[in-house]
């Protein structure tokens, strides 16, 4: 194993955890810089602005259980987006497999007639399954026929909104919800607790906390999380070294599936209580988790701190559309602008480190 | 309605709602040719119809609104090429966040521009004497724009050029194979840059059509994932611009027959079928030769650094 090692640390040198935390931050501050000059450009003050965002979105009571809250789903997709990316499975179609996730809970919530002790776990297992096929699919022609798994996985979000935009128009139109392009209303059984007042449905935040540590201890401590890293790091060694990359990929891919199904399950159960259009359900959040993911440098736990962050992004920009009157649409400039820097900085971190190795 | 009458319409509708798509497609064909894989056409596409309609509701001047717009979804690939090619950061999130932005952007920007109606949209043309010509006619000739006939010669234009010339060899084997093009003396990332303007101008013209020629007014959004079909319909081409020509016309007919079918067919059915189609095509040409002659760029996605391979 000794001249891979030496072959992976020359081609892809792992810079150390400071140099990618401050990397990270310049990034964020660049893309903060930035949006600040829309914020002028619309004659706001930007500072005025993000100390609105920081006091609305962190400093009240109200505010703070919307950051938690939008965090939640970013939290389960980001963490299933980190062990698919660490395999290098292109997975952009969390945001699909979140909405299979909910098909699937308010199939079981409306029609399966199960007792209510039963009702909440078997959503939660139906929204993990379908999520999990919903990605498995991708996985499978990746694995087996070596198609590109960007396509696939993009494609597939989009036959996933035209399901539920043919359940909710068609077969699974509630009869009470007159006019509207409902289902009808879940039974309580079927609904998730939350917090007090507040929209924060704890199971689900729970289960998304529990699962990033779980997927963190997979990667560094089990057998099948080494397995999954050398096929992302260097598919020429898994091969040569007898891990299965077929294998590997369905398991990344069942684990972010499921994940993000989980995440569906969440928001219908915990929040909306019926199936709704597409664009309700979710608010993108699961091409946010890519960000997420990526910002985490896909590791599990640090996504806790990540969906927090664009928790608090997509809470400010409700606070700058009620308070300054601005689009909501700045947080997708925002997130874009992010992500550009993320990407660009990445490259300062390779050149950082190939300095380094220079005077070794 | 006749059943000629309806069908008619529907031709029609199919040309004009597909020109935009083939033009989106046209410029990704050329830009995953030459081994760049850009997913910000949707990001692209939006800030060329808000452009293109601020400007020629502005100016007075639609086609100066289709300069303008050609001009920005130009200058935000650049942003891509930058990122993509120079930075040889990731494509896939590269032009994730191309898309981002421009719908973020155009939605910020175009905000008080919404529901107005464009005063001065691009003039349909009939052609006297050969709109007359029976069936054919009311289709091609009648109630159609410039842009849909130059975006049919730029088929043509776009094909040859591809096929039959060397700057069409140029850009396939920089996408096939950037080292040996490099070896021949050929600046890869020149052809690159290059190629993913034209992708970029492409797209924002057909953001612009949109929004100045084919429902002349702006919306928050009105591209609503076309950006992604044009994806669809790079790979369903196999790459290439005629079939890409058929695609788009195929593709367009299906989301028309989404509405004019409602009574009996599922709509939504029919909307997703241009995704679906596009992973079915990648399934039939995963194999073996057929891959290999029909199949994606070999380099596609992959950034070029000299003595690397």
């Amino acid at each position: 194993m000794k001249p891979l090692s030496l072959f992976r640390v020359e081609r892809r040198p792992v810079p150390s955890g400071r140099v990618v935390l401050l990397v990270s931050i310049l990034a964020i501050l660049a893309a903060l810089v930035v949006a600040g000059i829309f914020f002028q450009a619309y004659g706001v003050s930007a500072i005025r602005a993000y100390q609105l965002i920081v006091k609305g979105a962190l400093g009240s009571k109200l505010g703070l259980a919307e950051t938690v809250r939008r965090a939640i789903p970013l939290l389960l997709c980001g963490v299933g987006l980190t062990i698919a990316f660490r395999a290098l499975f292109w997975n952009i179609g969390a945001e699909g497999q979140l909405l299979l996730g909910a098909v699937a809970a308010a199939g079981v919530a409306l029609f399966s007639g199960l007792p209510d002790v039963l009702l909440l776990p078997a959503m939660f297992i139906a929204g993990f399954v379908a999520g999990a096929f919903w990605g498995l699919i991708p996985a499978w022609l990746k694995a087996k026929l070596g198609i590109n798994d960007v396509i696939t996985t993009l494609m597939m979000n989009y036959i996933a909104i035209y399901l539920v935009q043919w359940l909710i128009h068609g077969p699974w139109r509630g009869p009470t919800m007159r006019g509207f392009a409902y289902t009808d209303k879940f039974p309580s059984a079927a609904t998730l607790p939350t917090i007090s007042w507040t929209r924060i449905h704890w199971p689900t935040l729970l289960l998304g906390l529990a699962l990033a540590v779980l997927a963190y201890l997979l990667i560094i401590r089990t057998r099948a999380g080494f397995e999954i890293r050398v096929v992302g790091e260097n598919p020429d060694a898994a091969r040569f070294a007898g891990i299965s990359g077929f294998k590997t990929t369905l398991l990344v891919m069942l684990i972010s599936g499921g994940l993000a199904g989980f995440a569906g399950v969440g928001e219908v159960a915990g929040i909306h209580w019926r199936l709704l259009s597409p664009t309700h359900i979710s608010m993108n959040y699961g091409y946010t988790a890519i960000i997420v993911a990526w910002l985490a440098r896909r590791n599990p736990l640090v996504v806790i701190i990540t969906s927090l962050l664009f928790g608090v992004i997509m809470a400010g920009g409700d606070v700058i559309k009620v308070s300054l009157g601005l689009p909501f649409q700045l947080v997708n400039v925002f997130n874009g602008l992010i992500l550009f820097f993320l990407i660009g900085s990445e490259i300062l971190m390779r050149y950082k480190i190939s300095f380094s190795l220079r005077r070794q | 309605m006749g059943w000629e009458t309806w069908i008619i319409a529907t031709l029609s509708r199919t040309l004009a709602y597909g020109t935009p798509l083939l033009l989106g497609t046209l410029g990704e064909i050329y830009t995953e040719r030459s081994g760049v894989l850009n997913l910000g056409v949707e990001g692209m596409m939006i800030m060329g119809a808000y452009a293109g309609f601020s400007t020629a509701y502005t100016t007075g001047s639609p086609w100066l609104g289709i300069m303008v717009a050609a001009l920005v979804g130009g200058a935000f690939s650049l942003i891509h090429a930058f990122a993509s090619i120079t930075l040889k950061a990731n494509q896939v999130v590269s032009g994730l966040a191309l898309t981002m932005l421009g719908l973020g952007l155009s939605g910020v920007l175009g905000r008080s521009w919404g529901g107005k109606p464009l005063p001065v949209p691009i003039s349909k043309i009939t052609a006297p004497g050969l709109s007359k010509i029976p069936f054919l006619g009311p289709i091609l000739f009648e109630g159609q724009n410039l842009i849909v006939y130059l975006s049919i010669l730029l088929v043509v234009v776009m094909w040859y050029i591809l096929y039959r010339t060397r700057i069409g060899i140029t850009i396939r084997s920089v996408g096939e194979n950037p080292a040996t093009a490099d070896s021949l003396g050929i600046n890869v990332n020149r052809v690159r840059y290059l190629c993913v303007l034209v992708g970029g101008i492409l797209a924002g013209v057909a953001g612009g059509y949109l929004s100045v020629a084919y429902r002349p007014a702006w919306t928050e959004g009105m591209t609503a994932g076309m950006g992604w079909i044009v994806i669809a319909l790079t790979i369903f081409a196999f790459w290439n611009p005629a079939i890409g020509m058929l695609g788009a016309y195929l593709f367009a007919a299906l989301y028309h027959l989404s509405f004019r079918l409602q009574p009996w067919v599922t709509p939504e059915f029919l909307k997703a079928m241009p995704y679906a189609f596009a992973i079915v095509v990648l399934i039939a040409v995963s194999r073996g030769t057929l891959q290999k002659r029909m199949g994606a760029p070999a380099a596609l996605t992959l950034p070029y650094t000299r003595g690397e391979e």
